[in-house]
């Protein structure tokens, strides 16, 4: 999973050496914003470039700018990626079966938490193999 | 102006901070793990405003001035945020209580203000709207478990409600920062939905099985500087790392 694959890299470009990266966090309080900008700057350095990282807030992330490769990254790692904005109203309001366990498949599964370990998931049991695991909450 | 804008971005945040503040006092100590996770994912993502309004107002200030000397350096009496927010937690029906007339009051707020003259906070209005619905429904949801659950969590949350329904009138008094920023196009005027807010709380309250309670609006002046008597303690603990050790960072 890259920063790019999560869509957080809004722009970039390059000018003598330098390159200014544009970033966008996911929630407001994602405290791995401060950690990405260092690790992209150390990578490019190692590459031999300067950087300047700004944050950028407009417009807000969402999370259709998680690429398809994202998604299925996310998925293979044990997180849910999101539904559409109706369907996972659905899913995280009226409580229907609709997100599908990431270790079996099965969609017989229920929300146990609507935060999960960061502010971008919740917290989803499969009813089937008893997997809990996390949704990556649709943001738009 | 900017010195106007500066304290409406300090209102805007120390809110935010305040509560976030009080949130984070029950990282570990939940009543559950789910809902310590909920509380202390909130408290995050107030943070995370906090710091994008004390940013801006940092930009504004100056050389000297950073996003940790407006958070942490000041004194009680320039600290803007209303009073509702600085409310002990007390049990668990009180947190939930103030989370809602909080939420309740973002969500008009929010929207509000993302038609900001001033694009900077319209952008972060923007960015926070989707966090504060859902921060709004999480609170939502457990004032209707608390009020129809056991006479037990009946009596406690009706009891929250008795005590902080009365501090959200300080929400709508515009004071002279506020009129200042309505002039200028980049604060609304927040009696336009006064009436709008009440109504929802009592919808909810409604749907809970709670009653509205009759006691007067508390006429209290946190957005002003003035605090009770909690704010002194709070920020005994938010300064004390900064204070004793100037311009520490983890």
């Amino acid at each position: 999973m890259t920063v790019l694959d999560l869509g957080v890299v809004r722009a970039v470009r390059e000018e003598n050496k330098k390159v200014f990266v544009e970033l966008t966090p996911t929630y407001s309080g994602c405290p791995a914003m401060d950690t990405m900008a260092a690790d992209i700057d150390i990578a490019m350095q190692k590459a031999g470039y300067a950087t300047e990282i700004k944050l950028v807030l407009s417009p807000a992330w969402s999370t259709d700018w998680i690429s398809q490769e994202g998604r299925r990254k996310l998925e293979e790692y044990g997180v849910a990626a999101p539904l559409s904005d109706s369907l996972d109203k659905r899913a995280l309001i009226d409580g229907e079966r609709l997100i599908a366990c990431t270790n079996c498949k099965s969609t017989n599964t229920k929300m146990i938490s609507q935060f999960g370990s960061t502010a971008c998931k919740a917290l989803f049991q499969c009813e089937d193999c008893l997997e809990p695991f996390d949704y990556f909450k649709c943001l738009k | 102006m900017n010195e106007q804008l500066t304290k409406y971005l300090m209102m805007l945040g120390d809110n935010a901070m305040i509560l976030g503040h009080r949130l984070s006092e029950l990282c570990g100590h939940g009543p559950s793990l789910e809902t310590d996770i909920a509380l202390t994912n909130i408290s995050l993502d107030l943070y995370g405003q906090v710091r994008s309004y004390f940013q801006y107002a940092a930009e504004l200030g100056g050389e000297e001035v950073s996003e940790d000397t407006i958070a942490f350096l000041r004194k009680e009496r320039t600290y803007l945020n209303v009073v509702l927010v600085e409310q002990p937690n007390e049990d668990f029906g009180h947190v939930i209580v103030r989370q809602f007339l909080y939420d309740m009051f973002q969500s008009f707020m929010t929207p509000a203000l993302m038609n900001s003259a001033d694009e900077r906070i319209a952008a972060i209005a923007a960015k926070s709207i989707k966090e504060t619905r859902y921060h709004l429904r999480f609170s939502t949801s457990w004032m209707k478990r608390l009020g129809a659950g056991t006479e037990e969590s009946k009596a406690r949350i009706q009891a929250a409600v008795n005590h902080l329904l009365p501090f959200a009138d300080e929400f709508f008094v515009m004071t002279a920062i506020e009129k200042e920023m309505y002039e200028e196009g980049i604060g609304p005027d927040l009696q336009t939905f006064k009436e709008d807010f009440y109504s929802k709380v009592k919808e909810v309250l409604i749907e809970a099985e709670l009653s509205m309670p009759e006691s007067a609006p508390r006429v209290v002046k946190g957005k002003t500087g003035i605090h009770s008597e909690h704010m002194g303690y709070i920020l005994n603990e938010l300064q004390y790392m900064q204070r004793t050790y100037p311009q520490m960072e983890w």
